[in-house]
């Protein structure tokens, strides 16, 4: 039993209706995403595929030249066992046009336009399917800020938000997600080799069980470090978490007039939904 | 007033429902759709939600959606409760501007009570008190049906407040909430962490103050928020009597007498033997050293 477990088939419920309700304020009765072949991105499928029927959920496959062959081959595992619609975009075109005018990008900045041309791509079929774009982004990188602005942490409605990894894998197991996406290490895809750990330089177990300390307990550093976590650990996370809030905002508006938004013009995004 | 006779025999219907944010007219609708339904099928009070005509989260749209209780817009509800005695959750514009979390009882046509929310709710994700001027007191609003304390959501998480109700001899504490479930760990008990929560502080006033407890709480989103619904009804002896499903709408009806009301006070009769002067005292001298 791990501290993170939580009831999933609560969590599931919770969840499914949350999209349906949201999306149905705005008279939407389907999704798309994309689907990468990842863990993440298999749970928000099966989630919508739950909340508005498969036929209504679109996965979006987008792979880039150099992106993992066996990727495409999980998504399409996954879309199969759930039975939702798919779409293959191959951005290498996209983002190859792009750098072909700034041929000294480094690998960080690639693997961002990568994430931001998904983004462009899954927004502009949204039209064309008439349905809003689900997320994918868990709590656990969403605290770390471990995605790119604008691109994969783009979405309308995001159901893993307040879940993090070790719970992602808890609920896909939950829901029957294939063992392709179960077993393998969690990957952006951006490069070769690429894993989630290597780059984060720490395991998503140490991860989640000390941002579930540190945020959801709201244990002090003193508190952490009595608890066994490694100094340098936890300081380097708090770090992270705070230098990475940007991400989490939306753009920063500077205060001119009496009412300005996002300071003291406040309403949900269900005002009047 | 406390020489009135107590008459509860009432059936109740707690209407767990899922208003929309800020449109006052399709939630004043859906009362009505709602009492009427309720009416034909044999209610005498329907209650519904904390903030039921507008929605919960408003923020800047507080001001928008206040409403007198005068308010022409309110008439159909008044018009209704000549036979089924109403409550439900509005902002109410009070004198000077000021903005309540109210929630008012119609019967006969008219207004028997209103209660303003005394404990805005503001930390964590709530912030009631930036919208919200508080109510100042706790009264016992006297209905055909009985002797009705109203105590909205984080009212109830101040013992003091359904304290002082039990003085007064209330009949049923009626509490309306706008509750977002959370709490989803496993290797506990099952459900929702703040629903069970809740639930546990209904037992407790209900048995602590010998009252029927009526928790109406909402169902529905707003934003990322999903109202965990679970309304009930428990009796002076601290035994639910009736509840609705976590998370979905619905409606329940449930008899409410006087007479359980009786048994569970002759059998442990609490408010005879407790002593506010005694307690009124001891606040006086503990306010006298340390404040308010």
């Amino acid at each position: 039993m791990n501290r993170l477990d939580i009831q999933c088939d609560l969590a599931e419920r919770m969840l499914v209706q949350f999209l349906r309700k949201e999306a149905g304020k705005f008279g939407f009765q389907r999704a798309v995403l994309g689907l990468s072949g990842g863990i993440d991105s298999a749970l928000s499928a099966a989630l919508a595929a739950r909340a508005f029927g498969p036929e209504k959920v679109l996965g979006v496959m987008m792979p880039y030249r150099t992106s993992n062959p066996s990727s495409e081959a999980d998504a399409r595992t996954v879309a199969a066992a759930l039975g939702i619609a798919t779409r293959k975009v191959d951005i290498s075109a996209m983002v190859d046009g792009y750098f072909a005018q700034v041929p000294t990008a480094d690998r960080m900045r690639r693997g961002n336009a990568m994430a931001r041309s998904r983004m462009i791509v899954l927004y502009d079929l949204s039209v064309e399917w008439k349905g809003l774009v689900i997320g994918t982004s868990n709590k656990t990188e969403i605290l770390l800020g471990y995605s790119t602005q604008f691109g994969d942490s783009a979405s309308a409605l995001n159901p893993l938000g307040d879940l993090y990894k070790h719970q992602v894998f808890q609920l896909a197991r939950h829901l029957g997600l294939p063992e392709c996406v179960l077993e393998k290490a969690p990957s952006a895809d951006l490069f070769e080799g690429q894993t989630d750990e290597a780059e984060i330089g720490h395991s998503y177990r140490d991860l989640d069980a000390l941002l579930f300390e540190m945020v959801d307990e709201r244990r002090s550093e003193a508190e952490l470090i009595e608890r066994g976590f490694a100094p340098d650990f936890v300081r380097s996370i708090a770090r992270r978490m705070a230098l990475n809030q940007y991400k989490r905002m939306p753009p920063v508006i500077a205060k001119l007039s009496e009412r300005t938004v996002n300071h003291d013009f406040r309403y949900l995004r269900s005002w009047g939904h | 007033m406390l020489s009135l006779p107590h008459l509860m025999q009432c059936r109740v219907e707690l209407s767990q429902i899922d208003p929309t944010l800020g449109n006052l007219d399709a939630n004043l609708a859906m009362h009505i759709a709602q009492a009427r339904s309720a009416l034909q099928r044999g209610a005498q009070l329907v209650l519904f939600p904390e903030l039921s005509l507008t929605g919960y989260f408003l923020r800047d749209q507080t001001p928008e959606v206040a409403l007198r209780v005068e308010d022409a817009r309110l008439q159909p509800l008044r018009e209704l409760s000549r036979e089924v005695t109403l409550g439900f959750g509005f902002v109410e514009r009070g004198s000077d501007e000021r903005l309540y979390n109210s929630y008012a009882l119609f019967e006969d046509g008219r207004v028997i009570g209103i209660h303003r929310k005394v404990h805005l709710v503001t930390y964590g994700m709530f912030d009631d008190a930036r919208d919200f001027a508080p109510g100042e007191d706790f009264r016992i609003v006297e209905s055909r049906h009985g002797r009705l304390g109203i105590l909205i959501c984080e009212d109830m998480w101040h013992f003091s407040a359904a304290w002082l109700h039990f003085l007064a001899e209330a009949d049923a504490i009626i509490v309306p909430s706008a509750s977002p479930g959370r709490g989803i760990r496993a290797g506990g008990e099952e459900g929702l962490h703040s629903a069970r929560v809740w639930n546990r502080l209904q037992d407790a006033m209900a048995l602590l103050f010998q009252t029927w407890i009526l928790y109406v709480n909402r169902a529905g989103s707003e934003d990322g928020l999903i109202f965990s619904g679970g309304s009930r009804v428990v009796d002076p002896f601290g035994e639910e009597t009736a509840r609705l499903p976590l998370l979905e709408t619905g409606s329940l009806s449930c008899q409410v007498d006087s007479e359980t009301l009786r048994r569970a006070r002759v059998a442990t009769p609490l408010r005879r033997d407790e002593k506010p002067q005694l307690v009124a005292a001891e606040i006086a001298r503990i306010c006298g050293q340390r404040g308010p």
